[in-house]
């Protein structure tokens, strides 16, 4: 705290004496029957003029009820503020009059959320919506809150101000929406703005981008900001002050360069020791023999609409796509979203079906075999997928789930199923797993049965996309740990599809950078971090969060060589 | 896991369980209909036009002299029997049509609902009107017509269910194992769409109850059965005079449906996961 005072200017200090928002001893309750009592337990903070604190935090941390208590949005009466305050110069919203709390929501406290589509109504022009809350809070005349808004759309940065204030929400992108959100939140220059996750749907160089804006729109406006995430990356790119968070309690609260070089809590260790960064000293991969998997020249174009008299629109997702995979190598193919990564990697395993070139695995072209024909490949070629909610069928039992695909190739059922409890086993799940069904497991231990199905089948090749992207951190590095050690242990070769570069450094041997249905930049991990020779790929790596730096050496992870 | 959580949620719908008493005393008087009432429904039994409560018809005689109480329960076995094969057959016909056009998609999809909307286009009742003239009234008959003009809705409801369950990733996840379109339509996705299918299909007993007493009343009821329709439609000319002929078989058709209608209702409280939760 002292050290952060320095910081300041003389005149901010003494704002600073009564907090913007001083939080006391808050504490959130939830209805009987959940997996805890209390959602926000014992909670104290304060967040200044002109500061941005970051609250860090996994999924049910607690730490967007926090916000949300702030903001009246708690789920009453299932989810009700149990005790403590939250004091607003001085004054408890929690007690104000509902009158007075709805003045300060949106007029002096303002919020921006996660997902921009969800947030702004499709059906109202945006420059209406951004009105509203000047037409609730102020008594601008109409044509004086039209202009203020277009005033706003140009503070945050959006071309053409004035014609976009008349565009639907759906003609904007995710960014530019997430812009508007931000637009709106500021529109009465409220003293608090509270973002939740506001870049964490967004692609890594628009999320760069959002967070300069914001950035630089509080530091303008000297607002006090609550900003929550779960990416450390993010922090040490904006924080000045963090606290963290877990199962609602306040694990620890400091300068943002105390807890991010030298953080003392145990969870806020493991917390930082799971971001996921290069590591320098990987060795490239030796690579032995014929190559697995050779794509070549593989495009794929989709039709998208069109009807009995109307022509379709023409989507290129993959153009002109060639790499090639060896035994116990992994590639990672990296692209923000859209850029036909998940097309190559369907393609591969034959969900997708390219209109030209060839997939060659082990020297058979897999594009040219008919169903029957291409199902002896299906074994050799096997598939980890994004959502563990989704990818496992609700209504079979896990033992069935893994056991399911040897069995359709003729294995003896009881045989598969002793066979599937080995492999659940062998992705470190308890025995008992088997007999269960899949809504009773969290999301990484679903993912690790996703992971043992795959193995099941004794593939070659392992397809996994996206397949920690909807992980809380800390176990997406216990499933990336986990994917590494079968790999090792199994000579698997890998083709692994990621949006974050930070997991592909880690663990990939080859990187293949996709922008808009091709590649742009294909070398070693090595190489395409240390020289990047494509612009994309220098600006993809400029937007990693977080880049400068440094995680502390004792938390840094051991190369995976070394163990 | 399923039946203690699924009877608790459809508990919870007090009209349901409400329903589902009522709906079990009428598959019982169906069940014992000739223990209760031995001998033919259709023999005279005592004096036409005895009112309610006589001696020897406790719900009255009709013109013909027949007892009315006699007739409700043997009618409930026809109500039912119509009812819940109809709906057997319009599911077997839906659902796979609908399940074949939703996985498949593309051409085969486009086909299967031209097809669909053929139907659709036709007024149910009177396509059922006209099918059972054409084939002579009876049991079977019926039961074929009141099918064929009610799986349009399933087959739509079967397809957009298969349609959005077929992008599941666990449904790729069982194309890239390996296991044929027969076991990844029945095993994978048909148990995930069913729980919708059989809401609207408790619904559809109740339509087809509807449809069968309808037919019924305009004579073209199987006239070897005893039925609610055909009672009323018999009694109409004499409703002045005897409410009770049409008013009882009236009554029954309403407690039928009725019971059905708060049985879906449950049903959907029970299998559909996201209502029940925000329920409770």
């Amino acid at each position: 705290m002292s050290q952060f005072n320095v910081m300041r200017t003389p005149v901010e200090t003494a704002a600073m004496n009564t907090p913007l928002l001083d939080v006391r001893g808050l504490s959130i309750a939830l209805p009987p029957g959940a997996d805890r009592p209390l959602a926000v337990d014992n909670l104290t903070f304060t967040l200044n003029a002109d500061e941005i604190l970051c609250v860090v935090g996994e999924s049910g941390s607690g730490k967007s009820m926090t916000a949300h208590a702030m903001m009246g949005l708690l789920p009453a009466p299932h989810v009700r503020v149990s005790g403590g305050s939250l004091l607003f110069k001085g004054k408890d919203v929690l007690t104000m009059p509902e009158a007075e709390q709805r003045s300060l929501r949106g007029g002096r406290i303002a919020m921006v959320f996660q997902e921009p589509m969800t947030a702004l109504n499709p059906l109202m022009r945006v420059g209406r919506q951004i009105g509203e809350s000047l037409r609730e809070h102020t008594d601008l005349p109409a044509p004086a809150r039209r202009a203020r808004v277009v005033e706003l759309l140009a503070q945050v940065g959006l071309p053409n101000p004035a014609e976009l204030a008349e565009a639907y929400p759906f003609r904007l992108s995710g960014g530019q929406r997430q812009r508007v959100m931000i637009a709106m939140a500021l529109a009465c220059q409220p003293d608090i703005l509270i973002a939740d996750e506001p870049t964490t749907a967004l692609d890594v160089t628009t999320q760069k981008q959002i967070l300069d804006l914001i950035r630089s729109i509080q530091a303008e406006r000297h607002m006090g900001m609550m900003f929550i995430t779960h990416d450390f990356g993010v922090v040490a790119e904006i924080a000045h002050r963090v606290a963290v968070m877990r199962h609602g309690k306040l694990v620890e609260y400091g300068a943002a360069s105390d807890v991010l070089n030298r953080p003392q809590h145990p969870y806020t260790r493991q917390l930082i020791a799971s971001v996921p960064h290069y590591i320098e000293h990987r060795d490239d991969h030796a690579k032995a023999g014929a190559p697995l998997l050779v794509a070549d020249k593989v495009r794929k174009v989709f039709h998208v609409g069109g009807g009995l008299f109307k022509k379709s629109k023409e989507v290129v997702a993959g153009d002109d796509l060639s790499l090639t995979i060896h035994p116990g190598e992994t590639v990672g193919l990296v692209g923000e979203s859209g850029s036909g990564k998940s097309t190559l990697g369907r393609s591969i395993v034959g969900l997708i079906k390219p209109d030209s070139g060839r997939i060659l695995f082990e020297g058979t072209d897999l594009l040219a075999l008919d169903r029957k024909g291409f199902r002896p490949y299906r074994r050799a070629v096997q598939m980890v997928f994004q959502d563990p909610y989704a990818s496992l069928n609700p209504r079979h039992r896990v033992g069935d789930i893994v056991a399911q695909g040897p069995v359709a190739f003729g294995e003896d059922r009881t045989r598969a199923l002793a066979r599937a409890r080995e492999l659940l086993a062998m992705v470190g799940l308890d025995g008992s797993a088997a007999d269960r069904f899949p809504h009773e497991f969290s999301g990484g231990q679903r993912q690790r049965i996703g992971i043992a199905r795959a193995l099941a089948m004794e593939p070659k090749l392992l397809v996994a996309d996206e397949p920690v992207s909807a992980l809380d951190v800390s176990v997406q590095g216990q499933v990336l740990d986990l994917l590494d050690d079968i790999r090792r242990r199994l000579n698997l070769a890998m083709l692994f599809i990621t949006h974050d570069l930070r997991v592909a450094a880690q663990v990939c041997d080859t990187i293949a950078v996709m922008r808009r249905g091709k590649i742009v930049e294909l070398g070693t991990a090595r190489e395409v971090f240390t020289h990047p020779r494509d612009a994309y790929t220098r600006s993809l790596l400029d937007a990693i969060p977080g880049k400068a730096w440094h995680i502390p050496d004792d938390l840094q992870k051991v190369p995976a060589g070394a163990h | 896991m399923m039946n203690s959580d699924f009877w608790r949620a459809f508990a919870r719908n007090k009209g349901a369980v409400l329903g589902l008493v009522i709906l079990i005393a009428i598959v019982v008087l169906a069940a014992f209909a000739s223990v209760l009432f031995p001998g033919d429904p259709w023999e005279m039994a005592t004096a036409p036009f005895q009112p309610p409560l006589s001696d020897d018809a406790l719900l009255g005689s009709d013109m013909l002299g027949r007892d009315i109480a006699s007739g409700i329960a043997h009618g409930a076995r026809v109500s039912l029997l119509i009812g819940l094969t109809s709906t057997a057959a319009a599911l077997a016909i839906g659902v796979t049509l609908g399940a074949l056009a939703g996985f498949h998609g593309g051409k085969v999809d486009d086909a299967i609902m031209r097809f669909t909307e053929l139907f659709q286009t036709i007024p149910n009742f009177v396509l059922a009107v006209v099918l059972v003239a054409i084939f002579t009234p009876s049991l079977t008959t019926i039961v074929l017509a009141i099918a064929i003009v009610s799986w349009p809705p399933l087959a739509r409801l079967a397809r957009a269910e298969f349609l959005s369950l077929r992008t599941r990733e666990f449904v790729q996840a069982a194309i890239t194992t390996g296991q044929s379109n027969s076991t990844i339509i029945l095993r994978q996705i048909l148990p995930n769409s069913l729980s919708p299918i059989i809401v609207s299909a408790s619904l559809m007993v109740a339509t087809a109850i509807l449809l069968e007493s309808s037919l019924s009343f305009l004579g073209l009821g199987d006239p070897n059965a005893m039925s609610w329709g055909y009672m009323i439609g018999a009694a109409r000319t004499v409703i002045r005079q005897a409410w009770w002929m049409s008013v009882f078989p009236g009554l029954a058709i309403v407690l039928t449906v009725l019971a059905l209608n708060l049985v879906g209702e449950g049903l959907n409280d029970a299998l559909n996961p996201k209502l029940a939760r925000s329920r409770g």
